[in-house]
């Protein structure tokens, strides 16, 4: 974005230099501001013409009497009071629905951030020692295979309680592909990385924190994603069965009440959170893995 | 008892074993270094030269025989045999500064202070001719600079000996020459002790005090050792000219392709 900006800062200004007619000046500012212009018709045009498109097979298809679905006007209809008190709180499990997101949020936070820290330490454990690799990659190539939900009623027999067993959900999804993707990185540490910190002597916390660390980030980062996506996944199934406050159990409830429209705008709410945590920490990664890639 | 050098090679060999297979690839390796002595060791690919110079810098554990640095048994890497390696090998996450900050605040953590290891640091830099780039990463500057930086990095460890690792290979002729007479002029300044990998000739005849020309593997070892006795500031343009100058370069090329002509063999290992 920086630099396409420069680019059309730059044909601008030369445009200006070459011809003193104030004029033409003018003219070549318009066309920097027409360039803007085709930029965001070319990036937002055609997702909002498909997205109108959609819509409207939506609306359609669902009008007819015997449609077993709502339209997309009837959905907006009849869960407006839903879509307009996001923040309402009438205690128990009626409350509104950004409270119900928030709660599933806070759930993936526990539980992936655990998995980040337990993700990444075993992740660096396997990618350093070649015993610990032989040992317990076999272990988690069968455990990654077994589905998060599975997992749930073995962490509520364990927890007695259903807050932690979630947590737990949440963790052993995500850990997996943490635990690789780092060890990866780490076993991926070029060579000569290596042989300058045996030259300068860095010492173990100083080689994990100033060579490990930035450069196994792109790995560790990929894994960190693919997490995140697998955690948001799992959180909605998992609450379908513990239920209380959270975005999956809402979902179950609003079924069995029979209120399609709000399932709908569920689906919507949990699409978009998941866009939003999927970009969040790629673009950590981003921040935090400038430079690395490139040698 | 024999006078000891400064750097000493004694006896070394190198074997590696693969499964039931071992490779001898040095074999009764001999070399004493003075201090402030400039050595090329040059020989073809494959005859373990990079071999020796892993061993000096502790990187590796020869099979037997030692390396003794200044009365030292060398036994693992240290920064008193800094290395410069072929490929560079910056971390590309840190700026150029950062790079040899690495180094510098690690080994003078005790020793300098933090200002003291700025001054340090600039100046390193300075002699390579960096000072314009130092908040550039390694992949927004040239391949020639970053070798500067790496060889930035390898004199502000102030090492007993440089170990250069064919440190102009990548480099194309024009940069790499430009970088040779850098290193000369530096190396007039420093009077350092250095042990450099090549297998361009005229590199080893222009820079080196002494060229150790290895056999060709499998146990591979020191064949000859020539003495290059030209007077120093040395010119590359006026050299293409001297007689001596030429009969050195005859001397290692009679010894590269006439002697150890390369034969292509199937590798034991």
């Amino acid at each position: 974005m920086n630099s396409r900006a420069s680019i059309d800062n730059a044909s601008a200004m030369s445009l200006a230099v070459n011809k003193t007619d104030a004029g033409v000046i003018k003219k070549s500012l318009s066309k920097t501001a027409g360039k803007w212009k085709d930029f965001l018709l070319s990036r937002f045009l055609p997702p909002l013409i498909v997205m109108t498109i959609l819509v409207a097979i939506w609306e359609i298809t669902c009008s007819g009497p015997e449609a077993s679905l709502p339209s997309a006007s009837a959905m907006v209809e009849q869960s407006w009071e839903l879509i307009v008190h996001p923040f309402y709180d009438n205690g128990g499990n009626d409350v509104g629905m950004a409270w119900q997101i928030l709660a599933s949020l806070e759930r993936v936070a526990y539980g992936y951030l655990l998995a980040v820290i337990a993700g990444v330490s075993l992740g660096v454990l396997v990618g350093q020692s070649t015993w610990a690799m032989r040992g317990l990659d076999p272990v988690f190539q069968v455990l990654r295979t077994v589905p998060p939900l599975a997992w749930l009623p073995l962490s509520l027999a364990g927890f007695q309680d259903s807050h932690p067993s979630a947590i737990f959900v949440i963790f052993i999804t995500a850990i997996w592909p943490i635990i690789i993707n780092t060890s990866v990185g780490v076993r991926n540490i070029p060579e000569d990385y290596r042989n300058v910190a045996r030259v300068i002597r860095l010492n173990g916390f100083e080689y994990f924190r100033q060579v490990m660390l930035p450069s196994a980030a792109p790995y560790i980062f990929s894994g960190l994603r693919i997490g995140v996506g697998l955690s948001w996944l799992a959180i909605v199934a998992a609450e379908m069965l513990i239920g209380g406050v959270g975005i999956g159990f809402f979902i179950w409830d609003a079924w069995n009440s029979s209120l399609i429209s709000d399932i709908i705008l569920a689906l919507i709410y949990v699409g978009i959170v998941g866009f939003i945590l999927d970009r969040m920490v790629a673009f950590i990664g981003n921040r935090v893995t400038r430079g690395t890639s490139a040698s | 008892m024999m006078a000891s050098s400064y750097l000493q090679i004694e006896q070394v060999a190198m074997d590696f074993t693969r499964g039931d297979l071992t490779s001898h690839v040095l074999q009764n390796v001999n070399l004493k270094v003075e201090q402030g002595e400039y050595i090329s060791i040059i020989g073809h690919s494959g005859c373990g030269k990079s071999t020796v110079l892993n061993i000096v810098a502790g990187l590796l554990r020869a099979t037997s025989g030692v390396v003794i640095l200044d009365g030292k048994e060398v036994n693992d890497p240290g920064p008193d045999r800094s290395l410069v390696f072929q490929n560079h090998s910056l971390l590309p996450w840190l700026t150029v500064y950062e790079n040899v900050a690495i180094a510098v605040n690690k080994i003078f953590k005790h020793s300098k202070s933090a200002a003291e290891r700025h001054q340090w640091i600039l100046k390193n830099l300075e002699m390579v001719n960096m000072s314009h780039a130092l908040h550039k990463r390694p992949a927004e500057i040239s391949g020639g600079m970053k070798q500067r930086v790496g060889i930035a990095r390898a004199l502000a460890m102030e090492p007993k000996v440089l170990l250069l690792d064919e440190p102009f290979g990548a480099l194309d002729a024009l940069t790499r020459a430009h970088l040779q007479d850098e290193v000369m002029r530096i190396q007039s300044e420093l009077k350092n002790t250095v042990l450099m990998i090549t297998h361009d000739v005229d590199e080893a005849v222009l820079l080196s005090d002494r060229i150790v020309m290895m056999t060709n593997g499998p146990s591979a070892t020191i064949g000859e050792i020539l003495d290059i006795d030209l007077p120093r500031p040395r010119n590359r343009i006026t050299l293409t000219d001297d007689p001596t100058y030429n009969h050195y370069r005859h001397q290692v090329l009679s010894f590269l392709y006439e002697k150890q002509r390369k034969v292509d063999v199937v590798a034991i290992a």
